[in-house]
């Protein structure tokens, strides 16, 4: 089953003449993606790389039946992007873009709350790899190739770190039901908390990797709503155990601005939440191995 | 983005907050002309530079008479000023800023940041100013105000005065209390900021609200469409391996170690500083090449790693994605013969292209120490620059 995205969901793609939509879209197209169109605001009525393009989204969706997105529109627009999906029925939208500003995010968040809980699109990212259930559909920029289909769910901060994390599985013989990247901005669309919810409730997935890192309250958040919540056992990894405080690391919200947000912290608070801990990030596979065999013995 | 205190000060009296007359001088002259043109008989003297807590480590003085203020400037400019949130290198004072001394009644904390869990901006606010957030959280929370602001419509006149008759502001200085912290907000919104912080805000002898200190950092993703607020960056207060950098489009923040790091991915580069320092070594920076590493990309990496003199190996650590493990090789093979890099090299390639990528390093002639795993790569890095020392 997957969550999110599965063979058979129908994708938009926003931003789709540009040269980083082309390249990405013929990727996802490579990889059995159902790709049935793409949005680029002045360009309806023509065809790219033998599919559509719509000048809205919510023409699009009318005309395909589009049920996922995935953005690939520039910072400056890219707010714009997500609640015009959000406004035209999008279930599911990826945001890919990195460079948004904070208070664009702060602002579409609140605007997708207009909609209903049932009715409101699920957004992961921005500034994340994207989402794959692995062998079924890719949204996202991740070489797919590193995926083996399997049980284990994976949502993480970061692209390559959580590459490193299916490479790892894969080597081990373990596979992945679906990776699930939130991105690694302050605001984001799904929270850890979010995206473990999801997994817990899927049928085809047993355990789930959390790849964190510092900055910010998600990790732990996460960690107390699974003890809480969750059946199944969740392994968890938090980067930047070197990161000064006070300091950038690369991703906007990768800083230690609060209590509670250091790695060493997070850590401790996920131990305290009954997390298994993966102790350093080449050993997040065999983390999960170990976790998985001893609820197998169970 | 962090600017100086002069300059917030002169972005927030635009929306309506009151500050003490000041100006700004680069000489011990200036500094006395700049006092004699404010008139009174008592200034501040105050060293600007981007770091808070700077009166305890001697960087505000008080000053009576001309003299004092010579001295004060001659003992400022041009030295490094070390505060507890410089780092024991302190920062270079090239600027002062004079301002008129303030008869101070109250001292309040006003705080205006980005509240991650809500996502929304929150004011923050407390009777106890003068002492920074953390020691009024572990002190006195007991006098913290929080306010959530609902972007949809803005910050509302009520919640201004919520906040006023909460810090136990007399009734008669309210509507000045509530046009300073609209204005506060106003200039977080619509700077694009991330944190607005006056402390202390004072309430004068005279009745008057006056931000008496003021910081301000603002959002880097935003500087876009705010070229105003990009214009204020002081390169003379960053890490000067940051600024070489950060020109060159790389994510890169200088420690204090000697293994320099090269990779692809903010969360894969903390990670391989962890397994750094798990496998006892330290690293020298972080450093992430970003998505598209052309072969160019790579060489500047490596231009910005060796920078710093500390260097004594340097780790590659790249899982291409969007890269291709061919072109990273090129680079570091194409960075080694041009900057003649004698120290040891350590690289992991993994991902897309990876067997051509390996294949271009074993085949370059160079002492390049490839490694299989993260694991693999730190240990080897350690290890060379254990032996390079």
């Amino acid at each position: 089953m997957a969550i999110f995205i599965n063979e058979n969901t129908s994708i938009l793609i926003q931003g789709f003449t540009g040269r980083i939509g082309t390249f990405h879209a013929q990727e996802m197209i490579d990889y059995g993606s159902n790709v049935v169109g793409g949005v680029t605001p002045g360009k309806g009525g023509s065809t790219h790389l033998g599919r559509p393009v719509f000048n809205t989204v919510k023409g699009a969706v009318q005309e395909t039946g589009a049920e996922a997105s995935i953005v690939f529109v520039p910072p400056p627009f890219a707010a714009d992007a997500i609640m015009e999906a959000a406004d035209a029925g999008i279930r599911y939208c990826v945001c890919i873009t990195d460079g948004i500003p904070a208070q664009d995010m702060i602002r579409v968040k609140r605007y997708m709350r207009r909609y209903k809980k049932e009715q409101r699109m699920i957004l992961t990212g921005p500034n994340c790899a994207g989402t794959i259930s692995p062998g079924k559909a890719m949204l996202g920029i991740m070489p797919g190739h590193i995926y083996m289909p399997g049980r284990v769910g994976i949502v993480g901060r970061s692209g390559t770190l959580g590459y490193e994390a299916a490479a790892q599985l894969k080597d081990l013989g373990i596979g992945v039901s679906t990776s699930v990247g939130i991105g690694g901005d302050p605001i984001n669309g799904s929270s850890h908390r979010d995206i473990l919810e999801h997994f817990e409730n899927d049928p085809d997935t047993d355990a789930v990797l959390m790849i964190g890192e510092i900055g910010g309250p998600q990790e732990a958040e996460a960690g107390m709503w699974a003890k809480e919540n969750m059946k199944k056992p969740v392994v968890a990894y938090i980067a930047g155990l070197s990161a000064p405080k006070g300091r950038r690391m690369g991703h906007a919200g990768a800083i230690v601005s609060a209590f509670g947000e250091s790695a060493a912290e997070k850590v401790e608070i996920l131990k305290g939440c009954g997390v298994s801990i993966a102790p350093t990030p080449s050993e997040m596979g065999a983390t999960i191995a170990k976790v998985l065999q001893a609820r197998k013995a169970a | 983005m962090d600017i100086h205190e002069y300059q917030a000060k002169e972005l927030l009296s635009r929306f309506g907050v009151a500050v003490p007359r000041g100006g700004l001088a680069y000489s011990p002259e200036q500094a006395v002309y700049r006092a004699n043109e404010i008139g009174g008989s008592k200034w501040a003297v105050k060293a600007q530079i981007h770091s808070g807590a700077r009166g305890k480590a001697g960087g505000i003085k008080l000053c009576r008479t001309d003299n004092d203020i010579e001295e004060a400037a001659e003992s400022l400019l041009g030295k490094r000023l070390v505060t507890v949130q410089t780092g024991p290198t302190g920062k270079l004072v090239s600027r002062l800023y004079i301002e008129e001394a303030t008869d101070i009644d109250k001292e309040i904390y006003l705080s205006f940041v980005m509240d991650r869990a809500a996502e929304r901006i929150v004011v923050v606010a407390s009777a106890a100013g003068g002492m920074d957030i953390e020691e009024i959280s572990h002190s006195r929370p007991d006098t913290l105000i929080k306010v959530q602001v609902d972007p949809a419509v803005g910050m509302q006149g009520f919640q201004a005065r919520e906040v006023a008759f909460g810090l136990g502001i007399e009734p008669e200085l309210i509507s000045k209390m509530e046009r300073t912290i609209l204005g506060a907000y106003r200039a977080f919104r619509d700077l694009d900021a991330t944190m607005v912080e006056i402390n202390p805000l004072v309430i004068t002898k005279q009745k008057n609200v006056v931000a008496l200190d003021a910081k301000m950092s603002f959002d880097e993703n935003a500087l876009f469409r705010r070229p105003q607020i990009a214009e204020l960056r002081d390169k003379s207060q960053e890490d000067p391996r940051e600024t070489y950098a950060s020109d060159r489009g790389l994510a890169y923040v200088g420690l204090d170690g000697d293994i320099g790091c090269i990779v692809n991915g903010a969360g894969l580069a903390m990670a391989t500083l962890d397994m750094i320092k798990l496998a006892g070594g330290e690293p020298a920076n972080f450093l992430d090449i970003g998505g598209g590493a052309s072969p160019e990309r790579v060489t500047k990496s490596f231009k910005a790693v060796l920078r710093d003199k500390n260097v004594k190996a340097i780790l590659v650590n790249v899982f291409a994605g969007i890269n291709r493990c061919d072109w990273v090789a090129k680079g570091v093979v194409d960075a080694v013969k041009e900057l003649e890099i004698k120290m040891p090299i350590v690289v992991r390639l993994a991902g897309t292209n990876v067997e051509e990528g390996r294949r271009i390093i074993d085949t370059s002639g160079l002492t390049v120490i490839s490694a299989e795993s993260l694991a693999d790569a730190a240990a080897k890095a350690v290890a060379a620059a254990k032996s390079a020392a």
